[in-house]
């Protein structure tokens, strides 16, 4: 059985990396036989687990949806079935964490988003380290090709320690969004600044017609990136060496007035309440001429059945800030479960998950920013997409300046709640530099406490 | 065979035996009761002592996450929220609920079907409603600022508003509950004797003198059980508050129920969630207490 000796005797692993050595050395200049040549070698085969089951535990997005529309494939490949669960990013999180923490995981393979998880999951080690995996020459398809992951996906998959307990799939950065047409009504250019943001918007502004110059998140929680966003342009940080927060320094301060001028003067009524759902569907209707937010969020502007604007939209990158232009970053990937029994099945999951096909199918489907910079090579995914090229230019000049858009501690939800407050009581009429004194008071013990834990 | 005719020793030891008979048979129910209720009751009593957050190693702190409680503000300002909440959720219910069973009471062409449509509301899924409901309120593309624009008032920010949040919300909780309030008052009218009715209009009572002084302390009863009901609902509120408005603005719709759901499910905090699922268990408990009380006393005019 082939399962039966899934790792071999030390004897027999041997054998199999000089096989897969002389594999590779003799056929790695001939692009595509690599993974042939292995079978033929029996170094590394995608069947060897045949007949296993794993458990994948996904979160609702278009980019679960497009693996699981794909599993066949993964199961015609390698004989292995798959398990999968499906639920909205919250549900998902919490039921992870409550799992984990239990020792035992219903799951094998984990969708894990970075911005949020991977403090959490990395300091209590719950996910497996895959650099051993990757090293095992029988289990890692030679075409896996570190390299053409980003730099950006790596860093997010590394932990500080060293560890990469997960392949990294999207990244997310943030851009804005802007109506060309309202913009060549009152002809406005483009911001090149921070305070040219603030200007289009208050000339853009225009109640009467129902058209707001700017708008973003302001519900707590979720409004936090959008002032990141700014902050860090402004050189700030939110964490010093020392494990202190910076977020009352002058650079959040300065931050934290930009995002209350853009929200409170040139935003929508009720803003204060709007997740990027709302603040979504104002811009697709028109009546909104910035929206700052991250690029997955393109597929619908450009969708005749959803939007009035098809066509008109403009994808602009973050303008510099004062000290450095930065795109605030979210990313997600997957990871396999610590407590998982079926790990070699799994890293077969997590390659396929991975490779350059499903990578160039999600920028085809604008279902994310690929990691893999080979599927901005791919002239077919090039061909069939379903936004225009601008989207790509501007996603790939943002993943270029894009440092995450949320300090990588493990009470992120925290976090982002009590800042997420301040904010929204800033929209609505409170002082920036004393709600944000207020919010770092309030923080600054619960990261300590979760620091030395 | 009959415990008389048996010396008293023996009886007593049947007795006994009786007893233990007995116990034997609600051990089942002992079981059930104890493994679904005492246990996690005592189990969140013990976590209450421990400073854990899930991820990291538990202390004990003793009464320390209560301390804690005592002095937090924004736990403070969630019980105000809850009682600010219930109040109008629960008194507008039943103000309207009696009125609508008044008028149902009488007779009127299609009352039937009328009383269907009426109850309608309580059959849908809270969730649902509150889908629907935060689509309404919408600022700028909702249904009811486009009410107010066609009789020419100004548009509302209804629960993006800190202000207005909680009132827009008990709306909401208005149109999901009213029909019960109705039902359980319209079973209270049907079962009113109608001799005091008639004497009191010999004696040339208004109609109001009637409502006033017969009908509603005869009603009474029920509308206490109306009120006892609609007050623990009101009290636990989550999904109507949590799909709107997650609380916010900021925290202006905050209730304990969803900062104790933010502690447990979102900052992980077990501890302090437990220790405030106690002071939420002992405020429930003290209400339904005072409105039990108040029960008694409606029993008796």
């Amino acid at each position: 059985m082939a399962d039966q000796d899934r790792f071999g005797g030390p004897e027999n692993q041997r054998r199999r990396l000089l096989q897969a050595g002389l594999g590779a050395a003799a056929l790695g200049t001939i692009p595509g036989a690599g993974q042939l040549a292995a079978q033929a070698q029996g170094a590394f085969d995608w069947k060897r687990f045949k007949g296993e089951k794993i458990e994948v535990f996904l979160v609702k997005s278009p980019r679960g949806d497009l693996l699981t529309k794909y599993h066949k494939e993964f199961e015609d490949m390698t004989g292995i079935t798959v398990g999968s669960e499906m639920i909205p990013e919250q549900q998902q999180r919490q039921k992870a964490v409550i799992e984990f923490n239990s020792g035992n995981t219903s799951f094998d393979v984990i969708a894990i988003s970075y911005h949020v998880q991977k403090r959490l999951f990395g300091k209590n080690k719950w996910m497996e380290d895959v650099r051993p995996l990757v090293a095992d020459k029988s289990l890692t398809d030679p075409n896996l090709d570190f390299a053409d992951f980003s730099k950006g996906g790596m860093a997010w998959a590394t932990q500080p320690d060293g560890r990469i307990d997960s392949l990294p799939f999207n990244i997310d950065p943030w851009v804005i969004y802007y109506n060309k047409e309202l913009f060549d009504a009152k002809s406005v250019a483009y911001p090149k600044s921070f305070p040219e943001i603030v200007d289009a918007a208050a000339k853009l502004n225009d109640p009467a017609k129902g058209v707001s110059g700017f708008v973003a998140r302001g519900l707590k929680n979720a409004n936090v990136p959008v002032w990141s966003s700014f902050l860090l342009g402004y050189g700030g940080t939110f964490i010093d060496a020392s494990g202190k927060l910076t977020t009352d320094n002058a650079a959040a301060i300065d931050a934290a007035k930009m995002y209350q001028t853009l929200l409170a003067k040139s935003g929508p009524q009720g803003v204060a309440g709007f997740n990027w759902n709302e603040a979504q569907s104002l811009f697709l209707q028109g009546k909104a001429a910035m929206w700052l937010d991250g690029i997955g969020f393109a597929q619908p502007l450009e969708d005749p059945t959803k939007s009035r604007i098809v066509g008109k939209v403009g994808y602009g990158v973050m303008p510099p800030g004062p000290k450095q232009q930065v795109s605030a970053m979210f990313g997600d990937g997957e990871g396999i479960s610590s407590f998982s029994k079926k790990k070699g099945p799994s890293w077969l999951y997590l390659q396929w998950a991975s490779n350059k096909a499903n990578q160039a199918r999600m920028l085809e489907a604008a279902a994310g920013a690929p990691v893999r910079s080979s599927a901005y090579a791919n002239a077919e995914a090039l061909a069939a997409l379903k936004v225009p090229k601008a989207w790509v230019d501007c996603m790939l000049t943002s993943a270029r300046i894009a440092q995450p858009g949320l300090p990588i501690i493990a009470p992120v939800t925290e976090f982002r709640d009590i800042f997420g407050i301040a904010l929204t009581n800033m929209i609505n009429g409170a002082d920036a530099a004393a709600e944000l004194k207020k919010a770092t008071a309030e923080f600054q013990p619960v990261l300590d406490k979760s620091e030395k834990a | 065979m009959s415990t008389i005719v048996m010396p008293p020793a023996r009886g007593a030891r049947f007795l006994a035996r009786r007893r233990r008979n007995y116990y034997l048979f609600i051990a089942p129910a002992l079981a059930v009761v104890g493994a679904v209720i005492v246990f996690p009751w005592l189990f969140t009593l013990w976590m209450s002592a421990f400073d854990w957050t899930i991820g990291s190693a538990a202390h004990f702190v003793g009464f320390g996450n209560y301390q804690k409680l005592a002095t937090n503000q924004r736990f403070l300002e969630s019980v105000l929220h809850t009682f600010y909440f219930t109040a109008l959720a629960v008194a507008a219910p039943l103000v309207l609920g009696t009125a609508a069973a008044m008028i149902f009471h009488r007779e009127f062409p299609f009352r039937g079907l009328l009383r269907g449509v009426f109850v309608m509301p309580m059959m849908a899924t809270p969730v649902a409603v509150a889908l629907v409901w935060t689509m309404m309120f919408h600022p700028q593309q909702g249904v009811l600022n486009y009410l107010l624009s066609l009789v020419g008032l100004p548009p509302s920010l209804w629960v993006y508003s800190p202000m207005l949040v909680i009132p827009s919300l008990v709306m909401v909780e208005v149109w999901h509950w009213t029909p019960l309030v109705m039902l359980i008052v319209l079973g209270g009218l049907a079962a009113l004797p109608t001799e005091p009715y008639e004497s009191a209009r010999l004696d040339g009572a208004t109609e109001w003198q009637l409502f006033r002084y017969i009908t509603l302390p005869l009603v009474a009863p029920f509308i206490v059980v109306a009120a006892v009901i609609r007050t623990i609902d009101a009290l636990k509120t989550f999904d109507t508050i949590y799909v709107i408005t997650g609380g916010g603005p900021g925290t202006a719709s905050e209730t304990i129920n969803l900062y104790l759901y933010l502690q447990a499910f979102a900052f992980y905090n077990i501890g302090t969630a437990s220790a405030v699922v106690v002071v939420f268990f002992v405020i429930v408990l003290a209400l339904a207490l005072l409105l039990l009380h108040v029960r008694e006393k409606t029993k008796w005019t």
